[in-house]
């Protein structure tokens, strides 16, 4: 069994998965349990935070589970976010005398399609689109990706959460504009798809556009219009996402990252494939997943092994 | 200086004439609204810099780290309410040997280098903004 560790960014979690892909368990510590354990207010981002957490949550991934390799995301991410699970997943291996594999967060994305009952095999075509990171990508084998297609400016998850910040609910607020949007009319504003060359992404001019239509209106107005807004600039958001997916030409699509939680984007792409909504936010069992399919560094290389903060 | 860009192309291009004069240690401050244009511009300092990749927004990652002739961090500090010792620790990593622009610096607290320049940008309308650079950098 392998054991995964993820905290390149808010999420400090740890899993642990059989070679042949089944979740033995999945621990992701969130916000609110932290609030629960420790009690006060918490800074939003801090490796202090993932340090609090990392001992306690490996604890509860391992549970009695034989361990036989660790896996850790190594990039990308906040470099001192990262250090901590490097630094833990490091102590393990080095302590059971155990293998270390390093993986990159993209690519553990992307697994958390080859975990069981999915099971999910190449070829397809693989949208990525989360809080950090928007990409289309051309996946032939488990062990990789091609890049396709990337954001130029805002990821689509943060498009989500700005414009619902814009929209005063909050931020980040994404699945609230999400549940607005269902009692507003898409097509009440017609809002920008940016074109941009290729298949890459554009969605800050779509940001600026539900900016000025926000200005445009009093508080009054602007109440009324609310609902309007949010389904017009998410029919906008999907809108651009699908297109770029149908300009590939690809029949197997699937799509990962904490966007494929948008019930717009499920409902538009109906054949797609999607991981269980646990696995599209960031997790550990799709780090361990990862990890079946990368090559292991043995000990003692692995202690040389530093955080990246680029992919 | 203040000066009204009519297009994000012009912002770089105001962004390009300041990264000339920047270079390893120095820190840039970049304040403004959602959809001012602050990303814009760290986009056409960071070519200026030799970045060749997107340079894409750091809101939700907190901070980029760009290798290139001359390297480049890129910091929002939006989502770090207010910047405590550790978290400072946390971020020390981006301001190490690279010229440095930071978003939502007013998070920062007192905790980040002083500025060698101070850029503010303003909507005029949906597609002008007004750009001011305070610095001694004779611009």
């Amino acid at each position: 069994m392998i054991l995964g560790i993820e905290t390149s960014c808010d999420e400090t979690a740890a899993a642990v998965v059989t070679w042949d892909g089944e979740i033995a368990s999945n621990v992701v510590a969130s916000q609110a349990e932290l609030h629960r354990r420790f009690g006060g207010v918490v800074p939003e981002v801090a490796s202090r935070r993932h340090l609090e957490l990392i001992t306690p949550v490996v604890e509860e991934a391992i549970d009695g589970h034989e361990i036989e390799a660790v896996a850790v995301t190594t990039r990308p991410g906040l470099i001192g976010a990262l250090l901590v699970g490097v630094s833990a997943a490091k102590a393990l291996a080095w302590a059971r005398r155990l293998p270390l594999v390093p993986v990159n967060h993209l690519h553990g994305h992307v697994a958390s399609l080859y975990l069981k009952p999915l099971d999910l095999q190449p070829p397809f075509t693989c949208l990525l689109a989360s809080g950090g990171h928007t990409m289309l990508l051309d996946v032939r084998g488990r062990d990789g990706y091609d890049v396709l297609g990337t954001t130029l400016d805002d990821a689509a998850g943060e498009a989500f959460d700005k414009g619902a910040r814009l929209l005063g609910l909050g931020y980040p607020g994404g699945r609230e504009l999400d549940l607005l949007a269902r009692e507003g009319d898409p097509e009440a504003y017609a809002f920008p798809v940016a074109r941009v060359p290729g298949l890459d992404f554009s969605f800050s001019g779509l940001k600026t556009a539900l900016l000025y239509a926000v200005r445009k209106l009093s508080e009054h107005e602007l109440a009324a219009r609310r609902a309007d807004l949010a389904a017009s600039y998410q029919r906008a958001i999907v809108r651009a996402l699908v297109e770029r997916i149908e300009a590939t030409g690809a029949d197997r699509v699937a799509v990962v990252g904490g966007v494929a939680a948008n019930s717009e984007l499920r409902a538009s792409l109906p054949d797609a494939a999607l991981a269980p909504l646990p696995l599209c936010t960031d997790n550990a069992a799709m780090i361990a997943s990862a990890a079946r399919y990368t090559d292991p560094v043995p000990y003692p290389e692995y202690l040389s092994l530093d955080a990246r903060p680029t992919a | 200086m203040e000066i009204v860009t009519a297009s994000p192309d012009e912002t770089e291009a105001l962004a390009a004439r300041l990264a000339e004069r920047l270079s390893p240690g120095d820190v840039v401050t970049i304040s403004g609204e959602l959809g001012a244009g602050k990303t814009t511009f760290v986009r056409g300092a960071a070519r200026a810099l030799g970045v060749t990749g997107p340079v894409s927004s750091p809101t939700f990652t907190i901070g980029h780290r760009y290798e290139a002739p001359t390297p480049v961090a890129h910091l929002d500090l939006y989502r770090i309410v207010e910047l405590d010792p550790e978290e400072w620790g946390d971020l020390e990593p981006y301001f190490d040997g690279t010229v440095a622009f930071v978003e939502w610096p007013e998070h920062g607290g007192d905790w980040l280098p002083e500025a060698r320049a101070v850029v503010t940008l303003e909507h005029v309308d949906e597609s002008h903004r007004s750009v001011r650079i305070d610095s001694d950098l004779g611009l």
